[in-house]
């Protein structure tokens, strides 16, 4: 059974529309990536997701119970964008009061705070962290109780990268232990390795839902190849493989999908003139544009 | 019932923390303190003569001075409890924790009437203290004190909870403390000044037997004079309207000190239920 199963899930404000029939699971373990432009309706998702907001059509099944339902609540974590807990409060004080609303132990708290690296800052007050701190202690509240889903909203956003990368750490290990993971980025280098799916949304539409790979093999982008010439042959590598020169020693060719073998044929057959090639694959920006941008031509 | 209890007490714990720590207590406990020492020295000069002890026109005083204080210190306290939570982006996590609106509200509520409570309990306590030693006899005016305190504290739960209601209908702290601010000029201050204006206008007519009783006990702040003053026996220190409403039944009042706070309370988690996070 799926973690979270959305279906023709649409929201209409004011006659404007933010969902529009979006529909896709997430199973447990599973860490997917929501990808989108500010406004794409991604929060709103959330929002609906955890129950905080009524969809106004489609079926919404969070951890086999309806949104927002005791179940639901129980077996869900949520971390809000941005979110800033009170100034006058310590991390180890609110989160304490986090463990409390759950029912559960508030002792648990140092311990928690340890596992996201505030262990030290505990006893401080919130008002004097600084923003990835407060990150965390929203990660920490979002471990509490070994949730089933967890619905991160710009989770790393404010986080050096030392901190993502710590952060996605902890991720690995939810998931590994069956957590279902939803979590929305702008950062898409760090999404691009660390989840298992992506979904893109634009405009509240729903452009692409697939593995990093297959999302690959369905754009079919161009694969750009990086030719080093040995010194002084630029010029003559560039004009055999008709690709463009860069600078005095890098000539630059794409190509598509099917044709990369025999570009690399062409490029291997020049092994005297050449030092080394790179194989390029489209980035997830290019395949983000690519998709978010389909319908807009 | 643990269910209900557990997140109305973990959040009431928190929210006191948060007034301690914003000097909310400090605050609030001087400024009732400072209060009642200064009237109560200036009260205990005129007694003699009257047959009256010193504490009964201490509390008659009080009860002047309660009723402009405590709505304001409660809208103070209140107007930030959902609008702030909103901005910080908290009231939309604590909602998808397993806790109803109504806990949120009523542990907040907890703390915020324990503050008061506090200031309250103190600033009479002083004056208390400095009328028995003053005055022996004044030991007499001690039940109506304690009548004083606790109606001081349903006055503050009732304007606590209109602030609440304010703060979720606002969205945004700074619209919701100007709200405050007004709702307290209008219930407070200006309510008194119209009635007032409408007595004199109508001459002891129809208005002035008839509506202006009703007026007054819809007004949470005027009943809470009312029940104080028609309760105690230093009426004759009493001003304004206390003395054109003498002929409304003590009970009366007493029922609109009471109700209050409830009708206060569903306004406030209506208003709340009606939030979008």
């Amino acid at each position: 059974m799926n973690s979270l199963t959305l279906s023709q899930v649409t929201k209409i404000y004011d006659g404007v529309t933010a969902l529009d029939a979006v529909g896709f699971t997430v199973a447990p373990g599973e860490r997917v990536a929501l990808l989108g432009h500010n406004g794409a309706g991604k929060s709103t998702l959330m929002k609906i997701i955890l129950g905080l907001i009524p969809a106004t059509a489609g079926q919404i099944e969070v951890l086999g119970a309806g949104p927002g339902s005791q179940t639901a609540r129980d077996g869900t974590a949520y971390l809000p964008e941005n979110v800033a807990f009170h100034p006058a409060l310590t991390g180890l004080e609110q989160i304490r009061l986090y463990l409390r609303l759950r029912g559960d132990d508030p002792a648990k708290a140092m311990a928690l705070l340890d596992r996201v690296g505030l262990g030290q800052a505990a006893r401080r007050r919130i008002g004097t962290y600084s923003k990835g701190m407060r990150q965390r202690v929203g990660l920490a509240q979002s471990l509490i109780g070994n949730p089933r889903l967890l619905v991160l909203d710009e989770p790393t956003s404010g986080l050096d990268p030392v901190s993502r990368r710590e952060f996605y750490t902890i991720l690995d290990t939810l998931a590994a232990d069956g957590a279902a993971i939803l979590l929305s980025s702008h950062a898409l280098t760090e999404v691009e390795a660390r989840t298992d799916r992506i979904v893109i949304l634009s405009q509240g539409r729903l452009m692409a839902n697939d593995t990093l790979a297959a999302l690959r093999q369905r754009a079919a982008l161009p694969i750009r190849l990086q030719v080093s010439a040995r010194p002084g042959a630029a010029d003559q590598v560039a004009a055999q493989l008709a690709g463009g020169r860069r600078n005095g020693v890098m000539v630059d060719l794409t190509c598509a999908h099917d044709e990369k073998l025999n570009r690399l044929g062409d490029i291997a057959a020049l092994h005297g003139l050449i030092e080394d090639v790179e194989i390029i694959p489209p980035s997830l920006e290019d395949l983000y544009s690519h998709f978010s941008r389909r319908d807009e031509a | 019932m643990t269910a209900l209890v557990r997140p109305v007490a973990a959040l009431g714990a928190t929210e006191f923390r948060i007034a301690l720590r914003n000097r909310w207590v400090t605050i609030t406990v001087a400024m009732m303190a400072l209060f009642a020492l200064v009237l109560s020295a200036a009260g205990s000069a005129p007694t003699g003569d009257v047959g009256v002890d010193a504490l009964s026109v201490t509390v008659a005083s009080l009860t002047s001075l309660g009723v402009y204080l405590v709505p304001l210190m409660a809208l103070l306290m209140s107007f930030d409890a959902v609008a702030g939570e909103m901005e910080r982006g908290t009231l939309s996590l604590t909602l998808t924790y397993p806790v109803s609106r109504g806990a949120i509200l009523l542990g907040k509520f907890a703390a915020h009437m324990a503050v008061l409570a506090i200031a309250v309990g103190a600033g009479y306590g002083l004056a208390a203290v400095a009328a028995l030693v003053a005055d022996p006899e004044a030991v007499e005016g001690l039940p109506a004190l304690w009548r004083l305190f606790w109606s001081s504290v349903l006055l503050g739960a009732v304007f606590l909870c209109i602030g609440y209601a304010l703060s979720a209908m606002a969205r945004r702290p700074g619209a919701a403390a100007g709200l405050a601010i007004g709702v307290w000029l209008a219930v407070v201050v200006l309510y008194d000044l119209g009635l007032l204006a409408a007595v004199v206008a109508d001459g002891g007519g129809v208005f002035t037997t008839r509506t202006l009783p009703w007026l007054l006990l819809a007004n949470p702040a005027d009943a809470f004079r009312l029940f104080n003053l028609a309760a105690s026996e230093a009426t004759a220190a009493a001003s304004g309207l206390g003395g054109a409403a003498q002929t409304i039944p003590a009970y009366h009042a007493l029922i609109s000190v009471l109700l209050w706070p409830v009708v206060a309370f569903a306004l406030a988690v209506a208003a709340l239920r009606r939030v979008t996070p």
